[in-house]
Order: C-alpha cells, then sequence, then structure tokens
C-alpha cells in the first residue's frame, strides 16, 4: 500500500478509536477494547525486535514487569508523583533493555540463543522481585492508594473516581495514546534508515555488517526502543489496577501475549500487532461467550485458541494477517 | 560469611554435605528431563519447547493410572516409554516437522505454540488442582548419616542413569541408532545414503518423548502435577542441556548433577526463594561465556 492510502486508513482507524467512548457505554466492551490496545502495545513493543530485527525474545515480561515495578516503587517507596516516576520507568525499560542487548550482542548470541537468554532474563527478574522483599516487597507485590478525590484524578494519574467520563475512559486513552505513539515511532523507523538497516540485519547479519551496517549498534538500538515501549505498557498497567506482583510482572503470561499477537497479525509491519491482538482476542472473546452462554466457565479455553492460531498462522501464513491481505489486495491491484 | 551485604549462613559440614546429596538426588531427575530435550536439540536442531508440557501432560498420565486404574507410577512405566514415544513420533512427523517449513525460529514458535495448547487443555480439562500420587514407600529410604534418601530419589537416581545408559547403547549399537547419528552429523549425506530423514526425524522426537515419559513416572511419587508444572522444570532443563553441551549425553548426566548440587546450595545459603537465583544466572553465565557448553561441540 502506498503512504497516503496507508495515512489515510491509520487517522481513520485512530479516530474511530478516540471516538469508540462516546458510543460504547457498557464498561465490559469498552475494557475490552483497551485490553486489546493493551495487549497491542506490548505486541508493538515485541515487533520492533522481533519483527522487524529477528531477535526473537521470549521474555518481553522483563521490559513490562521492570516498567511495572519501577511506576510503583517510585511512587510507594520514595513517594514520587506517578508523571515524575513515569519517564523513569520508561527509561528502566531502555536501560534493562541495552543491559541484555549489551551482554547477548557482545557475546554474538542469536537465533534460539538469544530466545533462551531473554527467557533466562526474565526468570531471574522474577526470581529477584519475588526474594528481595525489602525493595519490592517479594511475593506480596506492591499496592498502590486509591486516590477516591476526583479533584485530584489527574494529578495522581487515576481515573476510577475522575467523574463520569474520565472514570468510564481515562485509561483507556492512556492506552490509547501509548499506543499510537508506539505505532508513530514505529512508522518513523520503518521509513527511515535506522528501519533499512534493522531489516537489514535481520534479513542476512553478515552481509548487512559488509556492507557497512553496524549490527551491534542497530540491535541495541531496536532493544532499547523495544523496552521502553513495553515498559510504558508496565507504567499503565500499574496505574490502571495499582498493583503489581512478581507472577504479573515477570511470568511467562506477558512475553508469550507481547510475541503472539504481532506473528498472529504480520511480522515486521506497523499494523501487525494491532491486528494480530484484535483477532486474537476477538475469538477469544467470543469463545469465552459461546462458552458463558453454554451456562459454564472454560478456563485457559482462549489460551488454547491462541496456541492454535499461533500455529496456523506459522504454518500457512508465514506474513500473518496483514500479509494475507497486501497479497489479496495485491493481486487485485494487477 | 558477607556477599554484596547479605550474610550467610554458615553450616556445619553435615548440613552442606547433606544438601549436596539431595542435590545430586535431584539431578538426576533433571538429568532425565535433559536428556529428552538435549536428544531432539542434537538430531533436530531444534529448541523443544513443549518439552515441559510434554512432561506435565504425562504426570497426569501417571496420576490417572493410579487414580483411576490403581497402578504404581513405576509399573506405568512400561506403559508411559512407548506411549511417550508414539506421541512424541506423532507430534514431530504431524505437526511440528509438517508445519515448520524447515526454519529454526519458526520451529521454536511452533513448539512454544503446542506447549500453551497443551498447558491450557490440561488447566481447560484438570483445572489448576493440584493433584499428587501418593504411594505408601514414600517416606521410606535409607540413612545416609548426614542425609536421608527415601526410595523415590534412589529409583529416580538409578533410573536416570539407566535411561542415560540404554540411550547411549541404543544410539551406538543399533543402525537406527547409527542413522539418527548420521543424520544429526550430516543431514543431507544421510538422505542421499538412503535414510529416510523425516522417520529419523520423528523416531529422535519420539525417544525424547519417552525418556520425559520415564521422568514423569519417577517424579511423580515426589512432585504434585499441576497444568503450569512444566515451565519450571523446562527452564531448568534448558540451563542443564546448555550447561553440558546441547546434544551431548554425558553432558546432560554432568550438567543435571552440577545444577541439581548448585540448586541445593543455592537454596541453603540463600533461603528457599533467592535460592534459585542461581539457576538463571548459572544459565544467562553460561549462555554468555560458553554457549557451546561444557561437552559441545564448537559449530
Amino acid at each position: 500500500m502506498n503512504t497516503p492510502t496507508r495515512l489515510i486508513g491509520w487517522t481513520v482507524a485512530i479516530a474511530i478509536a478516540a471516538l469508540l467512548p462516546f458510543f460504547i457505554h457498557s464498561g465490559r466492551w469498552l475494557d475490552f477494547v483497551e485490553l486489546t490496545l493493551f495487549v497491542s502495545l506490548l505486541g508493538q513493543a515485541w515487533n520492533i525486535l522481533g519483527g522487524y530485527g529477528g531477535q526473537y525474545s521470549f521474555g518481553h515480561a522483563v521490559f513490562f514487569g521492570t516498567g511495572a515495578y519501577i511506576q510503583a516503587m517510585l511512587q510507594f517507596r520514595y513517594g514520587l508523583g506517578p508523571w515524575a516516576a513515569a519517564p523513569f520507568a520508561i527509561a528502566f525499560g531502555a536501560l534493562v533493555g541495552s543491559f541484555i542487548g549489551f551482554l547477548s550482542f557482545r557475546y554474538g548470541l542469536r537465533g534460539s540463543y538469544f530466545a533462551l537468554i531473554t527467557l533466562a532474563f526474565a526468570e531471574a527478574f522474577h526470581v529477584l522481585a519475588r526474594s528481595l522483599v525489602s525493595i519490592t516487597e517479594g511475593g506480596r507485590g506492591i499496592q498502590l492508594t486509591l486516590n477516591q478525590d476526583p479533584a485530584q484524578a489527574l494529578s495522581t494519574f487515576q481515573f476510577t473516581f475522575a467523574g463520569p467520563f474520565l472514570s468510564h475512559a481515562g485509561y483507556y486513552y492512556t492506552v490509547l495514546f501509548l499506543l499510537v505513539v508506539a505505532c508513530v515511532l514505529t512508522w518513523r523507523m520503518e521509513a527511515g534508515r535506522f528501519g533499512a538497516q534493522l531489516l537489514s540485519v535481520r534479513e542476512n547479519e553478515d552481509a548487512a555488517e559488509a556492507l557497512g551496517v553496524n549490527a551491534f549498534q542497530v540491535k541495541m538500538q531496536a532493544i532499547c526502543l523495544s523496552g521502553a515501549i513495553a515498559a510504558s505498557a508496565g507504567v499503565y498497567y500499574v496505574q490502571k489496577f495499582l498493583f503489581v506482583d512478581p507472577g504479573i510482572a515477570y511470568g511467562p503470561g506477558k512475553s508469550v501475549e507481547a510475541l503472539v499477537a504481532p506473528i498472529i497479525g504480520g511480522l515486521g509491519t506497523v499494523a501487525g500487532p494491532v491486528v494480530g491482538a484484535f483477532f486474537l482476542h476477538g475469538v477469544g472473546e467470543g469463545a469465552k461467550g459461546v462458552i458463558a452462554a453454554a451456562g459454564t466457565s472454560a478456563p485457559g479455553l482462549d489460551l488454547i485458541l491462541y496456541g492454535v492460531m499461533l500455529v496456523l498462522v506459522l504454518a500457512f501464513l508465514p506474513r500473518g494477517i496483514v500479509g494475507l491481505f497486501t497479497n489479496l489486495l495485491g493481486r487485485r491491484g494487477r | 560469611m558477607d556477599v554484596f551485604g547479605l550474610t550467610l549462613p554458615s553450616y556445619s559440614w553435615e548440613t552442606v554435605a547433606g544438601s549436596m546429596i539431595s542435590g545430586v538426588f535431584l539431578g538426576a531427575l533433571y538429568a532425565l528431563v535433559a536428556l529428552g530435550l538435549t536428544i531432539v536439540y542434537g538430531v533436530l536442531h531444534i529448541i523443544n519447547f513443549a518439552h515441559g508440557a510434554l512432561l506435565m501432560i504425562f504426570m497426569y498420565a501417571v496420576y490417572f493410572l493410579w487414580s483411576a486404574v490403581g497402578l504404581d507410577p513405576y509399573v506405568s512405566l512400561i506403559i508411559l516409554i512407548p506411549g511417550g514415544f508414539l506421541a512424541g513420533y506423532a507430534l514431530q512427523r504431524g505437526v511440528i516437522g509438517r508445519f515448520s517449513h524447515g526454519r529454526d525460529e519458526i520451529t521454536l514458535l511452533v513448539t512454544l505454540g503446542i506447549a500453551i495448547i497443551i498447558e491450557n487443555g490440561a488447566l481447560f480439562a484438570f483445572s489448576a488442582t493440584e493433584r499428587q500420587v501418593v504411594v505408601p514407600y514414600d517416606f521410606d529410604g535409607i540413612d545416609l548419616g548426614v542425609t536421608y534418601a527415601v526410595w523415590p530419589e534412589i529409583a529416580a537416581l538409578a533410573g536416570s542413569l539407566v535411561v542415560t545408559v540404554a540411550v547411549w547403547l541404543f544410539m551406538t549399537r543399533t543402525d537406527t541408532g547409527r542413522a539418527i547419528q548420521a543424520v544429526a552429523k550430516e543431514r543431507r549425506g544421510a538422505e542421499l545414503m538412503g535414510i529416510d530423514v523425516d522417520h529419523i526425524y520423528g523416531i529422535s522426537f519420539g525417544i525424547g518423548a519417552a525418556c520425559v515419559a520415564a521422568a514423569a513416572c519417577l517424579l511423580a511419587p515426589t512432585y504434585a502435577v499441576h497444568p503450569q508444572f512444566g515451565y519450571l522444570f523446562v527452564l531448568i532443563a534448558f540451563t542443564v542441556v546448555v550447561l553440558g553441551g546441547m546434544g551431548s549425553f554425558a553432558g546432560a548426566l554432568v550438567g543435571g548433577f552440577i545444577i541439581g548440587i548448585t540448586e541445593q546450595i543455592g537454596r541453603l545459603y540463600l533461603g528457599e526463594s533467592l535460592g534459585l537465583i542461581t539457576i538463571s544466572a548459572t544459565f544467562i553465565l553460561i549462555l554468555l561465556l560458553r554457549p557451546t557448553g561444557l561437552f559441545g561441540q564448537r559449530q
């Protein structure tokens, strides 16, 4: 698709998303869209490193969790305001990214080995968050105080008691804003020199190096950007739920969610993570609805479907749903 | 002792020796789980993320054979080992081999997808409740002076050694075993010699799954099973495999013992929770400093 068509498509999509709270009054459905946008945000973070850079991380929770923990700890332990804490949380996501990236890329870990070391780092952070009780409160987790004063809703970054509209849509706009920023960053990256270099590293690292691309530096930039975006998802999560514990922050769940959405939607495309997240959660929610209508509950059913869709997309749609559509559109245009 | 501001307790040598011995027993189990993983890696060059999920589902099989039919976990070995082999063979030929287009990253993700399906399938079917096989002899054993070894631990140690030796004999003394080694060394060349590579891949994956099925039987008297059971074990198994050298049998055994002892000593000095950091720390250090492991071949 050419740039003007994409620009129009994105503007329409963002406009619809921005107007949605005015039309959806059911908290349940808005929550569903909000959760999907949150997964899209995590997915976009993964997509920058995994989709564009070809470095498949199996432990992206490490960045999400660090963002969440820094956001929670700075408020809980050091009395910082949430708006002052957020830049630190996001910066720490990038910092952890540069730390893991420096070690892994300096020692030349690629492919499966990179996947394993990110998994190991997520588990190491998980153990530390559980064990260093004097810093992280251990397994109990950190619970932030709920602000009940509507006048302070904005200054405390808490929308639960923020009047009729903000309590309905405040967090929705937070995550939408973060996602739009992430998508714009991804798009600028894709269009620019950095994106081209990152793609060349993905396709053939040795050839890229031979052409003068500094693969180490390019991968470092990608993992920092990816870490920062995943950490911003952590900031949103903590402000929304006012709670974080080691399992939520560093457990395998977030790492898996971060990679399934972009793979299903389409690796290395701006829209991929968003399309994938909506498709996955749409199907998951639909399945839950069917089960609920049948009068039972089914823990794990949505995740079974995620797994099935992951395997099927890998088998039959190597470029994901977005790839399928660009193929169809391209064929019709010819 | 003070390390990084943490005050480490000091223990008598008997306590430390006891911890090391229980580390050996624990390590034997890790080695057995890792053996299956290392065979699959050595031949197919894929990291099988579904390994832990297979362990978990075989544990459920052992549990239900015990609770429904009253079968002792060690008797279940007779059913589980061939069953595991067939399941592994079918999984590789029917799903992993077929859907991966021969690309390593895709294979990795396909096995992850299978792990998600099996884990949540177990959650769906069996709920998150922990289930534990109870055997009458689980607290009997031998007094070793510094520690007490129960029969399930001793059986696990013996079982791991027997399985490792059996697999090694199979790989070196039979035609199929030699064919597997040929495929592992030089896939294309083996194909040209008339070896059915897809069949060999299936068999290797089947042997890997059979090892993990044996491990499930040996683990069952000691551990309660729940749907997330595999996750922790698979992380440890990865550590063992990377430490020992991907694809090396001896490495899996030695690596298993090293990790088992490291974990027990870590738990003794750093506490139950922080002690687990020794595993991820070892994992990270090995990946960075010597990704070929102790016994691995340079690539």
